[in-house]
């Protein structure tokens, strides 16, 4: 099957979305309750998502894998969300924030997607205050802004270092009031194992118990997955563990197209690697290049020596140096890509970890300096203080060692405009749909784009499909939930009966690995060629010596990730075959031959476009399909923050 | 270095019947740098080696931010050092030798389900009794229209920081979940934006979480003391205050004062 239409809507940018809203269909609310809706997901996207349902009146069940929906990674957000309030009077608007998006996103992602982001941040504020969300203010008692990477104006708001959590404790409130009235059945610790399509559409899910080990199925008249990214199919990343790609996969597997899945986000200031037993990446906040200044020594004799006995005049500010307009705030990719070749070029600091000295540093003793120790302490005192926990070292005094890490994925399930992927009645939200961030993703616009698409799209492009179909009282003893139970237990048996020599996790670190080295920071066609023989490999391995301990009876950790890493395993060779042939490069995605001077280059002419791929088989090739890329309001220049 | 844990193991949930017991482990080669989580997941990749079952424990950010992880470190909950979770905290706060006892919450609205692990569902009956602001999506004001002073914004983050982990049940010796509940009543109830269901909520919240079986606070402040985020027992007192002030001039109604759905 080709691509279905994207839907986007024709006319000027700045009505498309106001024009779509009239013109699509509406449920009468009489009517709502007869639909059934699965939301699987309880982060900013799954429970902004859940919550409006339910109070429009649908019958919502939700999902999480977590014994709470509020722990959902979400909650780990912590430097800002973006709107276009202008509260600063800094020459902000609703079309710089999508100019900024489109350009940050280095033209690859859909214009009319990104204005309708811009424009509906501000009522995302507007929600989250009126919930209670405990925004920072100025002592006029208005809220304050910050500045991210990325922008030349201050329109990021946040909650001390923890706005995700804020947020999204503030969706959870409004969810936790609809599971109270009974809009919304929730479903904590339940794992989405499979989707269920009949009759080509999107009807219900099958899922286990993570408790008890239970496989039962659900069905509903739409299903919207808003699962998050998959950050750890590069086993270490600053994603929470559980964070993965398998309903997202599970659902490719079933006929939803997966887009741009190379598209990854590396963060440059997270806490480096201190050893071979590190089981995650620790980030510390973009806020923090507002006033920490990133520099290694110029001569690499010098990496070993303790900072304070570099001399000023021995130090390079790269950042500075080679984006003079943008210094420390320069977007992610590009100070992520900056702070590898300098340590490539030998020139890290921090202690060996292999033979190579990965770190550089982020040094606050300008800005202490300048507005003191308390004036810092009070902006980024938390932060401070988790770094110190981690690494033992105090920042106020040494500066802090920072090296990049797998942060965001950009890529995810294929949607058009309305938000449903390539299988009708399937709808994905959040980071688990490629649509708005193109090849980078500018900080502060993940919680804006899970909470646009929960709080204010999903529920009318939702209503106008179920509009168009009626409730049939299918239940899951239809005989399509019987057979994709049949296939989730017989994978599930399958993992517990190999019983052998190697654990899940030294699987998934191997694969992370081979991902970071092949597909990270720089890839090229000859390292993704390597990894597309090694990735097979490895997941025939997987299969024949893995080891799941237990049963499927019963609360099991173990076949829990063992599910993922399968999927993984999969999945990865698509992000290693989508980076092979894409032969260009934008944004995060840095194929070292097509560069200039270090420069991402990008090729308009062949790759303004969305690589859409269709499973079939594993082992077998995806079939690429291309979705043209149209700029009309934005052009598309080489992107520049020098 | 070298360390000695006792860890609780219990295979199946205590509702169901399931009982546990400690069982001892040696742990060799543990480095400084790593976090108390990292050394349990070395010990668990030996186990599942061995064809053992892993030790089962609940995490998920590692950042301390999720409020997934937490059991109890030699009699403290989250371990020894303050204002940490136990996947933020390293195994440099132990030394050589170090003879370690872990052990779940232990609290009646806390049921084990498995080694570590407990069910803390009863937190978010307590958020479903009141916990939120009655609000639907749409209906909200421009964000600057009801200014905030800066001091009650502060303050209600102060209350809003908790991340429901349950340490403060944990520790106790009523098991009450005091602490919780009232970081939650006061986040709201200092805000404007609370003010209109500052009583019903507070009154609502207590009754749930009574019928939780949560115990009653007697001030011992192990609470607060424990909290990885360093909640004030101050909240307790306020959330008192405002629980009489309620029964004397509200009623519990059923249902919420929001709109109906
Ligand atoms: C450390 C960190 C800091 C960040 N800081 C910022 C920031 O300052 N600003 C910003 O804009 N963005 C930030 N981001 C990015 C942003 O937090 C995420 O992109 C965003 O929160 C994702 O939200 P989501 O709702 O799409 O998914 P998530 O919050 O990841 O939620 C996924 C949900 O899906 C559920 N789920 C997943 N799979 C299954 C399954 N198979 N079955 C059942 N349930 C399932 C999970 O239980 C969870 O409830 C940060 C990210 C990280 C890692
Ligand atoms: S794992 Fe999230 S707080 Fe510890």
């Amino acid at each position: 099957m080709s691509l279905p239409p994207n839907k986007i809507p024709t006319g000027p940018i700045d009505k498309a979305w106001t024009d779509r809203k009239f013109s699509m269909k509406l449920v009468n609310p009489a009517n709502r309750r007869k639909y059934t809706v699965i939301v699987v997901g309880s982060g900013l996207a799954g429970a902004s998502a859940a919550a409006s349902l339910g109070e429009l009146g649908y019958n919502v069940h939700c999902f999480c894998f977590q014994d709470s929906p509020r722990r959902a990674h979400s909650i780990a957000a912590q430097g800002g969300i973006n709107a276009a309030k202008n509260y600063q009077n800094d020459g902000d608007s609703v079309y710089r924030l999508f100019y900024d998006t489109v350009k940050g996103g280095d033209f690859r992602a859909r214009e009319a997607n990104v204005y309708r982001l811009a424009e509906v941040s501000v009522n995302i504020i507007d929600q989250a205050v009126a919930q209670g969300v405990p925004f920072a203010r100025e002592y006029g008692g208005l809220l304050a802004n910050r500045s991210f990477g990325g922008a030349q104006v201050s329109r990021t708001f946040y909650a001390r270092g923890q706005t995700g959590q804020q947020l999204l404790l503030g969706a959870y409130s409004a969810l936790e009031r609809q599971i109270a009235k009974g809009t919304v059945k929730m479903h904590p610790r339940t794992e989405m194992l499979d989707l269920v399509v009949v009759d080509g559409r999107a009807r219900g899910i099958v899922v286990r118990d993570l408790t008890t080990g239970a496989i039962s199925s659900y069905v509903a008249d739409a299903v919207c997955l808003g699962t998050g990214g998959y950050g750890n199919a590069f086993y270490l990343s600053t994603n929470a563990k559980g964070c993965n790609v398998t309903a997202a996969w599970r659902a490719s597997k079933r006929g939803a197209y997966f887009a741009n899945p190379c598209f990854t986000q590396i963060h440059p200031t997270c806490i480096p690697v201190a050893g071979s037993y590190q089981s995650k990446l620790t980030l510390m906040s973009e806020s923090l290049r507002n006033d920490g200044r990133v520099w290694v020594p110029k001569d690499p004799a010098n990496c070993g020596k303790h900072p304070s006995e570099i001399a000023e005049a021995d130090r390079d500010y790269y950042l500075e140096r080679k984006y003079p307009s943008f210094g420390n705030l320069s977007p992610r990719d590009i100070a992520s890509r900056a702070a590898k070749e300098a340590c490539d070029d030998g020139r890290g600091v921090g202690p060996m970890v292999e033979g190579v000295r990965r770190g550089v540093y982020l040094d606050f003793a300008d800005a202490i300096q300048r507005i003191g120790k308390a004036a810092v302490a009070e902006k980024y005192g938390n932060l401070f203080e988790m770094y110190q926990r981690i690494t033992g070292e105090d920042p106020y005094e040494v500066p802090m060692r920072m090296y990049p890490a797998v942060h965001y994925t950009m890529g995810g399930l294929w949607v058009d405009y309305q938000l449903q992927s390539t299988i009708p009645g399937l709808f994905v939200i959040g980071e688990a749909n490629f649509s708005d961030h193109g090849a980078n993703r500018l900080g502060a616009s993940a919680l804006m784009q899970g909470l646009a698409d929960g709080y204010f799209v999903l529920p009318f492009t939702l209503a106008d499909y179920l509009a168009g179909v009626k409730p049939d009282g299918m239940a899951t003893t239809h005989s399509a939930f019987r057979a994709v139970e049949g296939e989730v237990v017989a994978k599930n048996d399958k993992l517990l009966s190999i019983r052998g020599k190697r654990t899940v996790d030294s699987f998934h670190r191997e694969l992370g690995l081979l991902m970071w080295d092949k597909c990270g920071m720089a890839r090229t066609e000859e390292g993704l060629d390597e990894a597309l023989q090694r990735i097979p490999a490895l997941r025939e391995e997987f299969w024949q010596n893995v080891t799941v301990s237990g049963s499927g009876a019963e609360l099991n950790q173990s076949l829990e990730k063992a599910g993922r890493v399968a999927d993984f395993l999969e999945f990865g060779e698509v992000m290693c075959l989508d980076a092979r042939t894409r032969a260009e490069s934008c944004g995060g995605h840095f194929r070292t031959e097509f560069q200039d001077e270090g420069e991402a280059k990008r090729n308009d002419a062949e790759y303004s476009h969305v690589s859409a791929w269709q499973y079939t088989g594993v082992g077998n090739a995806p079939v690429l399909h291309k979705e043209a890329l149209e700029f009309n309001y934005v052009h598309p220049v080489t992107r520049s923050y020098k | 270095m070298r360390l000695t844990l006792h860890i609780w193991r219990q295979k199946a949930p205590t509702a169901r019947g399931g009982k546990g017991d400690f069982e001892k482990y040696e742990v060799n080669d543990v480095s400084e740098h790593m976090s108390f989580l990292e050394m349990l997941d070395v010990l668990n990749e030996r186990l599942e080696t061995e064809g053992k079952d892993p030790i089962a424990f609940e995490h998920d950010c590692r950042e301390g931010i999720c409020g997934s992880c937490g059991f109890v470190i030699n009699g403290s909950a989250h371990g020894p050092v303050p204002r940490t979770t136990v996947c933020q905290l390293h195994m440099r706060s132990f030394k050589d030798g170090d003879e370690l006892v872990l052990e779940p919450w232990r609290a009646r609205a806390f049921p084990i389900l498995r080694d570590l692990i407990v069910d803390r569902s009863s937190f978010d009956r307590i958020i479903q009794a009141g916990g939120y602001v009655s609000t639907n999506t749409g209906s909200a004001p421009e964000a600057n229209s009801v200014p905030v002073t800066k001091d009650s914004a502060d303050r209600a983050m102060d209350a809003a920081a908790c991340i429901g982990c349950g340490a403060c049940v944990a520790m106790c010796p009523n098991a009450s979940a005091s602490l919780f509940t009232a970081a939650k009543v006061a986040h709201l109830n200092l805000l404007p934006q609370g003010q209109p269901e500052r009583l019903i909520r507070t009154e609502k919240m207590v009754l749930q979480m009574d019928a939780e079986g949560f115990g009653h606070c007697t001030n011992h402040g192990d609470c607060s003391a424990v909290c990885p985020k360093g909640i004030s027992v101050i909240n307790i007192a306020q959330m008192n205050r405002e629980y009489i002030e309620a029964t004397l001039f509200s009623s519990p109604r059923e249902g919420d004062t929001g709109d109906g759905a």
